[in-house]
């Protein structure tokens, strides 16, 4: 872990590793949507509207997951000064909102054929919405702040603030009395959805964590060289910056 | 040297500030503007303001306490006092805590006071109107809290009362829901349920501001600084 602190190495080592990310992406999507969208059974009760299940499950388990990856980088980055860390909470965050908002719009699409209403202000759904309000929060701050170390500061502090609003969200369906399901997969006595549905769930959650992670990679490997473009741009002019677009080609 | 000298001639200072240069004064009475637009708005049938007349003062405080945010660290940090703070002989933790606990006292508590006023305005009874003031009593230390580390992080950023309220309000969430749901239930008693849970959780609230504000502000405030 300490290497990857280590910019060149993470270069190096993300380099190896995309290749491959991106490729287990495609592969993971590529079986998971047709199980999903076609093979997989209607529910007895839900028939086929069952099927948005596997578009918004992954999304909603990786959102306040995503959060929580960005937070302990903000902790890393602004305790530890951790060299990569700012960038990597920095190229969490956008991810981490479209993840929710996808959650909260397919949760919206199901909830009207299954409850009879698109929005009910339970405890699991506000807080999830409040949790996509804390994501463009800390995206506005730290765009709106012009000095780039402030603005990292800014926003790690804030997201420091919010992780809060994890475990409420996780601990909402429990805590009152919802209309949002509680955990069907981890559980004591193991998860109580049938094999035919678990499986291509599985499937889905692992396509959306491979395809966060290829993402990020490839954010963070992009800041980078950015940052060292500005940098040397800023020192020696635009034979730099020649030289850094023609390594990296 | 004592420490509560410094920490008593801040909170003296920012105490006389809000209330000579009338921030006090002007969020008291905007809290009262919204109040009186209530009536106009929805009509003045007794039960229906029973039902919604608390969680409307409730965001009517929360309204006004977002208008003073503002200019909690962005004057300071603009007249260079914040430099001074961090050079002070006192802790700089216990200064930020000061500037939360001043912003309080000088917004938090007259507007729960004037809350009670509000409540019988709209035709609450005063149990109700206590009850509801309770309950702000209660949260408005939360929301002096949080609302200092979001001012403290966004001081810099100019024409940032926009950002401010948009980084603030979801932090205000659980306030309004817990304190807005007790105040409400008060004014409409259906035993056997009771506020106390309620307040209970909006108490524990507070504490969890207060907790991340003294972890938290003196980063936020020294951020600005450099």
């Amino acid at each position: 872990m300490l290497t990857l602190a280590n910019p060149a190495k993470f270069m190096a080592l993300s380099a190896r590793l995309l290749p491959w990310l991106l490729g287990l992406t495609v592969v993971a999507f590529a079986a998971g949507l047709p199980l999903a969208l076609v093979f997989s059974p209607p529910d007895y009760q839900q028939s086929e509207a069952v099927r948005i299940l596997y578009i918004h499950v992954p999304a909603a388990i990786l959102a306040p997951l995503v959060y929580a990856g960005m937070a302990a980088a903000a902790f890393s980055h602004l305790v530890w000064r951790a060299p990569l860390a700012d960038i990597a909470a920095e190229a969490l965050a956008p991810m981490g909102a479209v993840l929710t908002a996808i959650a909260l719009a397919t949760g919206m699409l199901w909830g009207k054929p299954m409850w009879g209403a698109f929005w009910v202000w339970d405890a699991r759904l506000t807080s999830v919405l409040v949790l996509f309000f804390i994501y463009l929060g800390v995206i506005a701050l730290r765009q709106s702040i012009e000095d780039q170390a402030k603005a990292a500061r800014a926003s790690e502090i804030l997201t420091l603030v919010g992780v809060i609003d994890l475990p409420i969200i996780h601990f909402s369906v429990y805590w009152w009395n919802t209309l949002h399901q509680r955990s069907s997969l981890f559980r004591a006595g193991g998860p109580s959805i049938y094999g035919s549905m678990l499986w291509p769930l599985f499937i889905m959650i692992l396509a959306y964590t491979a395809l966060v992670a290829t993402a990020l990679l490839l954010r963070m490997r992009t800041m980078i060289i950015r940052r060292r473009i500005k940098s040397s741009a800023g020192r020696e002019g635009s034979r730099a910056v020649v030289r850094e677009a023609d390594a990296h080609a | 040297m004592s420490h509560a000298h410094p920490l008593i001639a801040l909170l003296k200072r920012d105490l006389t500030l809000a209330f000579r240069t009338g921030g006090a004064g002007l969020s008291l009475a905007f809290f009262l503007l919204v109040i009186v637009l209530l009536p106009f708005a929805a009509g003045t049938d007794p039960a229906l303001m029973r039902r919604i007349g608390p969680g409307v003062i409730w965001i009517a405080v929360l309204l006004a306490v977002l208008l003073t945010l503002e200019r909690l660290f962005q004057a300071d940090l603009e007249a260079g006092v914040l430099d001074l703070l961090v050079a002070a002989p006192a802790a700089f933790e216990l200064l930020v805590l000061a500037k939360a606990l001043a912003h309080w006292l000088a917004i938090g508590v007259p507007l729960t006071v004037l809350a009670i006023v509000a409540g019988l305005m709209l035709g609450l009874s005063l149990d109700a109107a206590l009850a509801l003031a309770f309950t702000l009593f209660v949260g408005t230390p939360g929301l002096s809290c949080t609302g200092a580390i979001a001012g403290a992080l966004t001081a810099g950023v100019r024409r940032g009362s926009l950002l401010l309220t948009l980084l603030v309000l979801p932090l205000y969430a659980p306030f309004v829901i817990f304190g807005a749901g007790a105040a409400t239930l008060a004014a409409n008693p259906t035993p056997p349920e009771t506020p106390l849970p309620a307040i209970l959780l909006l108490g524990a609230c507070s504490l969890a501001a207060a907790l991340t504000a003294l972890l938290l502000l003196p980063s936020a405030v020294k951020s600005q600084v450099d």
